[in-house]
């Protein structure tokens, strides 16, 4: 069975670009375009890896990883932030609620970012 | 009244002003008031005593002292004025550059993922001319991304909020690294690349990322630089590493076409291009050499180079090491 990723992004080109070529490697992806939608996702769909990205409508990453975090059933699906935000005050922030994969957008390209989901999965599997 | 001791209050908080405005005590409008204050106050009870001494009538004195001090404090306020009208505006230019990198950030990376996707071959194999077009994409978002991230590095650096880690690594393993990294590139440039380095060196204290960018900045420049359009000649450059007291010295020599003296001054300036490179190199934003030196300085090293028009450039840094690390604590 194809692992699910949970894909919680506002951009829609980005989703896009993540979604399809995350696919022609053999992953489910799962998009949601806020905060809110993509905390329910992860509650009812049971995802084996999050990407989440901080800045997002309705309910920001921050508040996300926060109930993701609190909530035993999604507490340890792990997470990779996938994010254009760079400031080492965000970066600390966020490995506060244990997240060890933060990725700035600009630096990446698809490949690396799939390379660092295979790895994870993996790890987990 | 309440809006008045509030604001008092507000500007009497030197160190959060100073902060706002991210520039250091010695620039500060509200730290040069307020010393200006101290200074006028202790002219003004000193001239009362010494008037006290030597004049019969010191009521005289102190309303002169008095009355000067009025005109000295009115002159002061309206230097204030303009210092934070430059520190204000300074800000908004910092902000600026950091708001619009922000912004065009997400469009470019949208670009460069759908470029990835279109060249991986996932929607159909790209050939000849439709594939080279891609390529000049490709290394088109490549430059203005590089350009963003220095415009934003740049505005951390000015805003005083570039973090830099402390941590311990050998500079060999750095160098030896991107050697091999950049071998390929000189090789196809028609230059040889030198390493010396001396044996045993010790760590340094640093943040080994922007070490990296450091060294890569000066080996792009060194080999960008070489391609003279004169002479035919080999190009060469000597990277060396040694020790210099409690630091470890790096230094990237090349025979390039060198500094003209009138720039060599400004050479470390942000945007500053030199005369002779902007006359057949074209692209590039002049503040590799900027960040370059805040990255050092910040670290507690230091960075100079040496260069002669027409025959090259020698940069050269030096890093503390543990043993100068452990000593000033």
């Amino acid at each position: 069975m194809a692992k699910k990723i949970l894909f919680i992004e506002d951009e829609a080109v980005m989703q896009k670009a993540v979604s399809e070529f995350l696919a022609t490697e053999g992953y489910e992806v799962i998009s949601s375009l806020d905060g809110e939608l993509g905390l329910n996702a992860a509650k009812t769909r049971k995802p084996d890896l999050i990407l989440l990205d901080l800045i997002l409508p309705k309910m920001n990453g921050f508040e996300v990883l926060k109930e993701l975090k609190a909530d035993p059933a999604t507490a340890l699906i792990p997470i990779v932030v996938l994010t254009n935000l760079s400031e080492m005050g965000d970066i600390g922030k966020v490995l506060e609620y244990g997240v060890t994969t933060y990725l700035v957008k600009s630096d990446q390209s698809l490949k690396d970012i799939f390379a660092v989901v295979e790895k994870i999965l993996s790890s987990v599997a | 009244m309440n809006k008045i001791i509030k604001v008092l209050f507000e500007q009497l908080n030197i160190v959060a002003q100073c902060k706002k405005y991210g520039v250091s005590l010695r620039q500060c409008p509200q730290f040069l008031f307020t010393a200006m204050g101290i200074a006028i106050i202790i002219t003004t009870v000193s001239t009362y005593f010494i008037g006290i001494r030597y004049n019969s009538d010191p009521e005289m004195v102190a309303l002169v002292v008095i009355g000067l001090t009025i005109i000295l404090l009115v002159i002061s306020f309206i230097i204030l004025q303009s210092f934070e009208q430059l520190a204000e505006t300074n800000r908004l230019k910092t902000e600026f550059i950091s708001i619009v990198s922000h912004q065009i950030r997400s469009p470019l990376t949208n670009l460069k993922w759908i470029v990835e996707i279109l060249m991986s071959g996932i929607l159909g194999k790209t050939e000849g001319k439709e594939a080279e077009y891609y390529k000049i994409l490709k290394e088109n978002l490549e430059r203005m991304q590089k350009l963003v991230s220095e415009l934003l590095t740049v505005s951390r650096i000015e805003a005083t909020k570039l973090v830099l880690k402390k941590e311990e690594f050998s500079m060999e393993n750095l160098v030896r690294d991107l050697i091999s990294e950049f071998d390929p590139l000189a090789k196809s440039s028609n230059i040889k690349m030198v390493a010396d380095i001396e044996s045993g060196l010790p760590k340094v204290v640093c943040d080994p990322f922007q070490t990296l960018q450091v060294l890569e900045n000066l080996l792009y420049n060194a080999i960008r630089y070489i391609g003279s359009p004169i002479g035919g000649k080999q190009g060469e450059i000597i990277l060396k590493l040694g020790r210099d007291g409690k630091y470890v010295m790096c230094s990237v020599q090349d025979n390039g076409i060198g500094i003209p003296k009138d720039d060599q001054r400004y050479i470390f300036q942000k945007f500053f291009r030199a005369d002779n490179v902007r006359r057949y190199q074209t692209s590039g934003s002049g503040l590799g050499l900027y960040i370059a030196k805040s990255i050092i300085d910040k670290s507690g090293g230091k960075m100079g180079f040496s260069s002669s028009e027409g025959k090259g450039a020698t940069f050269w840094f030096k890093l503390p090491t543990t043993r100068l690390a452990t000593d000033q604590k």
